[in-house]
This record gives structure tokens, C-alpha cells and sequence, in this order.
């Protein structure tokens, strides 16, 4: 706080007048209690983190202290057997939302430049409108779709590959076309930021588009395009609903990619409303553990983007 | 100056062309931003190795039309190109013109600094990569030598692997002139390269251009006259999408043939 509400000192009134006096009063009082509100506000949000946080370690606590570290490498969810493993869940989010970026970037990629760089005018308000509209579709309604129409196709066009139409690879696949448009609204916006001279520059010394966008563009707006895709990320870890509806809900650890699996967020959403003792307790740690995924995943690229600075001259 | 140059005033266009033959020649050029008619029926020529100057008030064409010359219009939609603009004598306005060599031969630079987010050395060499393979060493003198040709090679020799972005607004200037001209285009095209400058960086990036005729053909708009009358062989000023007078700087400063020029460089619009 630079200013402070109370004690102004009468001395020093650079002549002014009463009613001067009583309006510079006025000003610090209410700037004082804006100043306190604003800061009110961003102290709730470390509250907030903070008080999750805590309860997500307090109700595990009990699972965590009866299984320990068996509780990341037992390979089942098995209820009726008190036996907690997360390790399914654990890896089933980590194969589906990795599935999902590595579909995800280079095609919202593609996407932003072609928006940015090449679309005829004609075309890019209807693409952007509907990469805005696809980016507002409900999850639910991506879950739908994936059993009713992607698990199906899989199924009878791959049936080697996907024998139950449903899985992981099948999740990651919705995922993939949930944060497409995320990914690519984001990336398309941070490209716009580029000043317009900087481009017309490039483009200006001879480069062709792909010469711009990968020497010039991307390098100046590296920061907002990781910013994106850890969005996305962060979106995919955390996806419930489509995810529940497509990838299996297999509580048994199967390290094939294309078979059906769980993840931390579909077999917390399907088991919680009925668990209670033990199980509940096991749930919620799942639920700090996908917290702490999110964390870890945040960290990296942060320490990313650090060191893409560091490698760029100074 | 040993040429007289003009268009518009067919008395004093005893033009020498061997000393200053033609670069650029433009014929009957119309432009438009969707409706709007920007560029109405312009033609004019460009000669090699002489300093052309456009001047007019805002608005009224002449970035434009120097943005013609490199055809930077190309990359935004709905904007129409009519006429003729011959490079050599050769149509650039030609569909058929490969747009990224065109650009390569035809250099620009801007009204602020556009330095690219990478290292001095890069900043200069990046052109250079796009068409040409050069071993190290070959790059090593290509980027000295650009980086001396802009005057700026002493200020930033001890700090090559530096950000470009990170110099002074004059010096960034500077970089990208030595980024246009390590490519090694024919002309190079300016448009109000100083705007941005503080008057020591213009002062430097002036006595530049003068040393840059030599060997390269320039354009530049400037909405500072002393400038123009400063660097130019030839001034041409515009009026509302219109060439109203092309000839001598010397003569369009002193005698021009029109009255709205006159008016413009004494001050009376603008």
C-alpha cells in the first residue's frame, strides 16, 4: 500500500481550501477502500486454492495412509475388495489427454495460419464463428456423439484395432476434437497480436508464408502459443463427461493404448455419489492427485518457457 | 544531379538516359482499397541509382503506391491492382511473377523499426538464407558488410549473438536497412524510414540513403519536406490519390509547374 487512508497530515495542504480539503479526504477514503476490496478479492483466490487443496488431503488422508505408495502401483480400482489402485486412472489420463495434444496442436496450428496467414475474406468470418462455436459445444454433447457415432464407426472399420469401439485411444480422440478449437481460437488470437509491419516485413525480404509464420510469427508469440496448449491440456486432464461416455470405465490397469481404460475425472464422476468409508476417502486422493498432475504440467512449461528464453539471444 | 526527370512537365524532359536509366516505370496505375479509388491513373518512372522522394499530405496515396512496387498489397483481400508497373521492363504486376523473389529484388523498409525476435546476426543473415547458400564464412562477410553499408557495424560488432530487438530505436532502424540490403535487391523502398527517429538516428539514416544510391535505386515517402528536398533527385507529390507534379527536386522546390504544389510546400495545406 502506497497510500495510506488515516492520519493525512494537516500541515501540508498546498493552500487549498476547505472544501479542496474535504474532497481530497474523500478521494483517499473511497481510493483506500478500493484498493483493500481489489486486494480482498486477489487474497481469495490463494484462500480458495488453499482451503481445496487442504480438504482434498484431509479426506484422502485415510486411503492414502492405508495404502501408501501401493496406492500408485496397484493395478485395480476393485471396490468390493477395499483394494484402491490408482494407477489405471492415473494412466489412463495421462494416455488420453496426451493423445489429445499430440493430435490437437499441429492441426490447431494449421488451422490458426490458415486463418491468419492465407484465408480468403470470404471465408474467415464464417471458419473463425464456427471455431468460436465449436469451442462453446457442452461436453456432454461431444460425449454423445463419440458413443453414438465415433465409437460405433471404429468398431466396424477398425475391429483389430479398437475391438470395443470404445477406450482410451477413443477418448483421446474426442478430446482431441473437444480442444481443437480451443487450442486454435487462442493461437489464432496470439498470431493477430504480431504487428502488422513485422509481417509485412518478412514477407517483405521474400519469405514465403511458412518461412513467416515458423521464423517470425511463432518465435514472437512463443509464450501465448505454450500458454494455449497448456489450456488445452489443462481442459483434457480434467474433461469428465466425454470422457466417461467413451473411454471404457475399465478399473483394471491395461497398458494398451487402443483398449478401454479409466480416467481419474470419469471414475471419480462415476463412482462418487455412491461411495462412502474407505472408497470415499480413495476418490478424493484421486481428486489431489489430478490436482496434482495439473500443477506438474503448469511447472513444466513454465521451466519451458524459461529456458526458450534463455536459449534466445538476450 | 545531372538529370532532368519529368512527366508532367514535357518541357524539362530532356532526360539522360544513359547516366540514369529506368528502373521502375509505372503506366496508367489505378488502385483500390474495395471501392475506394486510392491510386487514380498514376504514371511516372523510377530512374536507377537516383533517389526518388514522394510527398504529399496524408492520405493521399503515396505509401500506397510505393507499396505497389513490392506488391505488399498482395496480402490482404479485396484490394485491386490496375495498370502496368514494369520492373526492367519486365510486368511485375504479372500473375505469373514468382510474389517472393519479386520482394527479394524489390526491398522495403518501414516507418518503425521491425526488427525479427532473433539475434543481430540472424536479424541480417535471415533474408539472406531464403535464396542464397553461403558457407559460414561467406555469411560472416555478407552480414559485416551489410551491417557496414547501413552503418551500424561498429556500434554492433561486439554484440552480434545480442537480440536485435534489444538495440535503440536508430539502431534498430539501421538493422533493418542491412537486413534489406544483405539480400542485395535492385531497389529499396522507404517508407518515412525517420518518423520514429530521433533527428541524430535521421541524420545517420540520411546520409545512408545518399551512400545507398550508388549502388541501389530508392523510393521513399516522407511527409518531411526538408527531407525530401535533403536526399532526393526527384520529388513527386500527391494529392488525393493523383500525381500532381513529378520533376527535379531542385525545381519542384523552387519553381514547381503547379500551383497545388506550390502551395503544399510552402505550407498552405496539407
Amino acid at each position: 500500500m502506497t497510500q495510506s487512508t488515516s492520519g493525512a497530515s494537516e500541515d501540508v495542504t498546498l493552500g487549498a481550501s476547505p472544501t479542496e480539503q474535504s474532497a481530497v479526504k474523500r478521494n483517499r477514503r473511497l481510493d483506500g477502500l478500493f484498493e483493500h476490496t481489489t486486494r480482498g478479492f486477489a487474497l481469495l483466490v490463494l484462500l480458495l486454492l488453499g482451503t481445496i487443496m487442504m480438504s482434498l488431503v484431509i479426506s484422502g488422508w485415510p486411503a492414502l495412509s492405508e495404502f501408501g505408495w501401493h496406492f500408485f502401483t496397484e493395478d485395480r480400482w476393485a471396490a468390493n475388495l477395499d483394494r484402491f489402485g490408482a494407477l489405471p486412472a492415473i494412466y489412463g489420463t495421462l494416455v488420453t489427454s496426451g493423445i489429445a495434444i499430440a493430435i490437437a496442436v499441429p492441426v490447431s496450428m494449421g488451422i490458426a495460419i490458415f486463418l491468419t496467414e492465407k484465408c480468403p475474406a470470404a471465408l474467415r468470418r464464417p471458419l473463425g464463428t464456427t471455431v468460436e462455436l465449436l469451442a462453446g459445444v457442452p461436453s456432454i454433447i461431444y460425449g454423445m456423439w463419440g458413443v453414438e457415432v465415433l465409437a460405433p464407426f471404429l468398431q466396424s472399420h477398425f475391429p483389430t484395432i479398437f475391438p470395443a469401439g470404445t477406450g482410451l485411444a477413443t477418448a483421446g480422440l474426442i478430446l482431441a476434437v473437444m480442444i481443437i478449437p480451443f487450442i486454435t481460437a487462442i493461437t489464432r488470437d496470439v498470431m493477430l497480436t504480431v504487428p502488422p509491419m513485422v509481417r509485412e516485413s518478412a514477407y517483405g525480404l521474400g519469405c514465403t508464408t511458412w518461412e513467416v509464420t515458423r521464423s517470425v510469427i511463432f518465435p514472437s508469440v512463443k509464450g501465448g502459443l505454450v500458454g494455449g496448449v497448456i489450456l488445452g491440456l489443462g481442459r483434457a486432464l480434467g474433461e469428465t463427461m466425454a470422457v466417461t461416455f467413451v473411454i471404457g470405465n475399465n478399473l483394471f490397469f491395461n497398458p494398451t493404448v487402443t483398449g478401454q481404460g479409466t480416467s481419474i475425472a470419469a471414475l471419480i464422476a462415476n463412482q462418487f455419489p455412491e461411495a462412502d468409508g474407505l472408497q470415499r476417502s480413495a476418490l478424493l486422493a484421486l481428486g489431489l492427485m489430478l490436482f496434482v498432475i495439473t500443477f506438474i504440467v503448469l511447472a513444466i512449461a513454465r521451466v519451458m518457457l524459461n529456458r526458450m528464453d534463455r536459449r534466445a539471444p538476450k | 544531379m545531372t538529370t532532368t526527370f519529368s512527366h508532367t512537365i514535357p518541357e524539362r524532359a530532356a532526360v539522360d538516359q544513359s547516366a540514369h536509366p529506368t528502373k521502375l516505370q509505372v503506366n496508367n496505375l489505378n488502385f483500390y482499397y474495395g471501392d475506394f479509388q486510392a491510386l487514380k491513373d498514376i504514371s511516372l518512372s523510377i530512374p536507377a541509382n537516383q533517389v526518388t522522394a514522394f510527398i504529399g499530405p496524408s492520405g493521399c496515396g503515396k505509401s500506397t503506391l510505393l507499396r505497389c512496387f513490392n506488391r505488399i498489397h498482395d496480402l490482404y483481400p479485396g484490394l485491386k491492382t490496375e495498370g502496368e508497373l514494369l520492373l526492367n521492363g519486365q510486368n511485375i504486376n504479372d500473375k505469373r511473377i514468382d510474389i517472393n523473389l519479386l520482394r527479394a529484388r524489390i526491398g522495403m523498409v518501414f516507418q518503425k523499426p521491425t526488427p525479427f525476435p532473433m539475434s543481430v546476426y540472424d536479424n541480417v543473415a535471415f533474408g539472406v538464407k531464403l535464396y542464397e547458400r553461403l558457407s559460414s564464412r561467406d555469411m560472416d562477410e555478407r552480414v559485416e558488410w551489410a551491417l557496414k553499408r547501413a552503418a551500424l557495424w561498429d556500434e554492433v560488432k561486439d554484440k552480434l549473438k545480442n537480440n536485435g530487438q534489444a538495440l535503440s530505436g536508430g539502431q534498430q532502424q539501421r538493422l533493418c536497412i542491412a537486413r534489406t540490403i544483405a539480400v542485395k535487391p535492385e531497389v529499396i523502398l522507404l517508407d518515412e524510414p525517420t518518423s520514429a527517429l530521433d533527428p541524430i538516428s535521421t541524420g545517420y539514416i540520411e546520409d545512408l540513403i545518399n551512400e545507398l544510391k550508388k549502388e541501389y535505386t530508392i523510393a521513399i515517402v516522407t511527409h518531411n519536406m526538408q527531407q525530401a528536398a535533403r536526399v532526393s533527385d526527384i520529388t513527386a507529390f500527391m494529392y488525393l490519390g493523383e500525381l500532381v507534379e513529378c520533376g527535379q527536386t531542385d525545381q519542384i522546390f523552387t519553381q514547381p509547374a503547379k500551383k497545388q504544389t506550390e502551395d503544399y510546400i510552402t505550407g498552405r495545406y496539407g
